[in-house]
């Protein structure tokens, strides 16, 4: 049984908490939060491509490091907790895996490299509006190798200089990728519950659009896409919850009323005993879907949708509740906890909403049974 | 990250594989399989017991000196995981063993030792735990029973509640008041007991599920020699803390229905729009528990990890009871609900599943008390987990004799 991250990994892991505790500090979230011209840290992200975290899961051959997914992994845990306002996820999570999984070997030889050295920003297209996006309602069509439609939102669609992108092809759904640089699209910058995390609604009107994977299935290439992609965010999730649980503890150990610390009282211990069995749920839920991501295993839809649920429960739990353990200091803008908040919806809508995974997880879970 | 054994351990697994496919076989030609709570299931339990001391699988961490197994905690992980794939385990010896014994142990002196830890080992003697009093269940240093000394020997008088297994146990540790005139964690002091002695009574509580799982344990003017003391005079709850120690790990997880039993009730449960399984609200739930469920498991396997490496385990198995009793109600209680008005029903022979939920419902809120609360599991977690500061003690500089009770 070796069911943690081995010492190479937690080595890993420290020295990525040293580095973000020193290039990331809350000032650095601050200056995006409160910069509406700025939708990421351009510096941050060079340094993290400097210490070859983009590539990190990118073989050696496309100038990555070539290391597992449990190493990306202990990245996206401590990214999370510092709440890295860059466009990682988008770039590494959903691109570069995107990509390494369906990809072509000429789309890999462009793109992979690219990504590696920090010169290629991506982002999935897939939302045109409230709800969930089907093929009943999807609008956005490639014909003769050229997009139009309306994507809104796009997570890092303002930053983004590639695009992944649902789209119907001679009536059937598939995904495209469209180099954003190349003309053919308009980017509007919109405001949004995180503002750390850049979103925006991107219009093409011609952009040229170069398939990913198969014609036809570009639902079931966004699904393959997102089991990967939520279990490396399930970390993020839990790099930030663990944070709120420390942020809470350490105000409620110096909070002093009634004559006593607030740490003292049952209300408040019993809450962030509540966080703490959380985290834990979704720690062990995330571990084994890091195992499922990085041997492709054919658990990994059940053990990703476990990861996601347990985790956006975990995170949202601990980020509203370290505000309330705050009292009116957690209400204030300058006190940190609604950075958490704000990042806790993001990460738990970007990639499909907690109520899909349940409902994916459940039919997974059918599927098993009835074999 | 994977969840292979190690070559040492793949070879203690097969070893015990082996062992165990060969001798489940001959104990149940010999003993078949008769029904819990009969004397032949005693019978039955403590021959299993024997034959796995023989072999050194009973209290395999333990010195072989002892009749232990001379082995590490992995190997006991390994060995309970494959007793339990083999299908043959009782539950008699667990609070013994896994609470009393160490005791013994750790405070009995060498004489004490040897007369008592390898025959629990062997299965031939079964101890039970006497804390818990009417007046003291979570707040346990409040207790009543007293303890009077007479030259060389003790006089007991009180009451104790909750005791499992006191009716087929042979001997009992038990925590009793010294002194009154002390604050309360002050004036406790330790013994070990003949649960045979005459002066030891025993009565079975009934519980608002209806059966008769545990004891109420009365001693009228029980005699006891002084050296059946564990530990010095007035030290009991230093005592009781070790023995304490071991209990979430002997009261563990939950045996019951989970998500999978659940979902193949909903199957085939018709609701107002076709299956209850196909209910949203229902699927979410299900969701949930399989989440939980999972997370408990995996939590199980990185405890595990850590024994592997030889390493002692975090503080995360604390999370085990809080979450698995309160699934058992809600589940067993959303399976009920599923059933609508038939849910009502509690015959096993026509309610879903043996009635299996019904049970369940009605056996979850003790699940929720046994071995520390909700409450005192949450305060144990903020406390030595999370480093928070102890509730006011109101009590703690008060004589017992002069403490404010209720009934």
């Amino acid at each position: 049984m070796d069911f943690d991250y081995s010492d190479d990994q937690k080595f890993l892991k420290d020295e990525a908490r040293k580095f973000l505790a020193a290039r990331c500090p809350s000032s650095v979230v601050r200056g995006v939060l409160d910069d509406p011209g700025k939708s990421y840290d351009a510096g941050l992200w060079r340094a993290v491509a400097e210490q070859g975290w983009l590539g990190a899961a990118i073989p050696e051959r496309f100038n990555g490091l070539g290391l597992g997914r449990v190493e990306l992994c202990a990245i996206a845990e401590e990214l999370g907790r510092a709440l890295a306002p860059i466009p990682f996820a988008s770039t590494v999570y959903l691109l570069a895996e995107a990509v390494m999984a369906h990809g072509t070997e000429t789309q890999k030889a462009a793109i992979l490299p690219r990504i590696a050295a920090g010169q290629l920003i991506g982002c999935l297209a897939t939302s045109e509006g409230p709800g969930v996006i089907t093929s009943s309602v999807l609008q956005a069509k490639v014909d003769g190798g050229k997009l139009t439609g309306v994507k809104i939102p796009v997570t890092d669609g303002d930053a983004a200089d590639m695009a992944l992108v649902l789209a119907n092809e001679s009536g059937r759904p598939g995904l495209f990728l469209v180099d954003l640089r190349a003309g053919g699209v308009k980017v509007e910058t919109l405001d949004s519950l995180d503002p750390t995390r850049g979103v925006a609604r991107l219009t093409f009107d011609g952009a040229v659009a170069d398939r990913l994977g198969e014609a036809g299935q570009g639902f079931a290439l966004v699904q393959a896409i997102l089991d990967r992609a939520a279990v490396l965010l399930a970390f993020e999730q839990l790099g930030g919850a663990d944070r709120c649980l420390e942020m809470a503890r350490e105000y409620a150990l110096g909070r002093y009323a009634f004559g006593r610390v607030i740490a003292g009282y049952q209300a408040i211990k019993h809450k962030l005993a509540d966080m703490y069995v959380r985290n834990e749920v979704a720690r062990s839920n995330a571990y084994y879907a890091a195992w499922a991501l990085n041997v492709d295993a054919p658990e990994l839809p059940t053990a990703a949708a476990a990861a996601r649920i347990a985790a956006s429960d975990a995170f949202w739990f601990a980020s509203k509740e370290s505000v309330q353990v705050h009292g009116g200091m957690g209400f204030t803008w300058d006190v940190d906890c609604h950075l958490y908040y704000r990042r806790s919806r993001q990460l738990s809508l970007v990639a499909g909403a907690p109520k899909l995974w349940k409902e994916r997880l459940v039919s997974e879970l059918e599927k098993k049974n009835a074999a | 990250m994977d969840f292979n054994d190690s070559p040492d351990e793949a070879a203690y697994r097969e070893k015990a594989r082996v062992w165990l496919a060969e001798n489940a076989a001959a104990h149940r030609a010999e003993h078949g399989e008769p029904g819990p709570t009969t004397p032949e299931h005693m019978a039955a339990a403590k021959a299993w017991q024997a034959r796995k001391a023989a072999a050194g699988y009973a209290c395999i961490t333990w010195p072989a000196a002892f009749g232990g197994g001379g082995g590490t905690p992995i190997q006991s992980v390994i060995f309970g995981q494959e007793e339990a794939k083999a299908g043959v385990s009782y539950g008699y010896f667990t609070i013994g063993l896994g609470m009393c014994v160490p005791t013994v142990m750790a405070f009995g002196d060498d004489a004490t030792k040897q007369r008592f830890v390898s025959p629990a080992v062997k299965g031939d003697e079964i101890w039970c735990q006497l804390f818990s009093e009417p007046a003291g269940g979570s707040d346990v240093a409040a207790l009543r029973t007293r303890a009077v000394r007479d030259g060389d020997e003790w006089v007991i008088n009180g009451q104790k509640v909750w005791t499992t297994g006191a009716h087929y146990s042979d001997y009992g540790i038990v925590l009793v008041r010294t002194d009154p005139d002390v604050p309360k964690h002050k004036g406790l002091t330790m013994f070990w007991i003949d649960m045979r002695d005459p002066a030891v009574e025993r009565r079975p509580i009934h519980q608002m599920s209806g059966g008769r799982d545990f004891n109420e344990v009365y001693f009228t003017d029980l005699r006891i020699k002084d050296s059946q003391r564990l530990g010095a005079v007035g030290e009991g709850w230093k005592v009781a803390l070790v023995t304490l120690m071991n209990e979430r790990l002997a009261v563990g997880g939950s045996a019951g229905p989970d998500y999978r039993q659940v979902m193949e009730l909903a199957r085939g449960l018709p609701g107002a729009q076709g299956p209850a399984l196909k209910d949203q609200a229902f699927r979410e739930t299900l969701a949930d528990w399989y989440v939980n469920s999972q997370g408990l498991k995996y939590t199980r396997f990185r405890t595990m990890t850590a024994l592997s490496r030889g390493q002692t385990p975090g503080p995360e198995s604390s999370i085990g009871k809080i979450i698995s009793a309160n699934q058992l109600q809600d589940l067993a209680n959303t399976a009920v609900e599923a059933q609508d008005e038939y849910g009502v029903l509690t015959d096993p022979a026509l309610a879903p599943m043996e009635a299996a939920f019904q049970q369940s419902l009605m056996w979850a809120p003790g699940l929720r008390i046994a071995g520390g609360t909700d409450e005192i599991l949450k305060n144990i977690i903020a406390e030595r987990v999370l480093g928070l500061p102890g509730d006011v003690r109101v009590d703690k500089d008060v004589a017992f004799k002069d403490m404010p009770t209720g009934r």
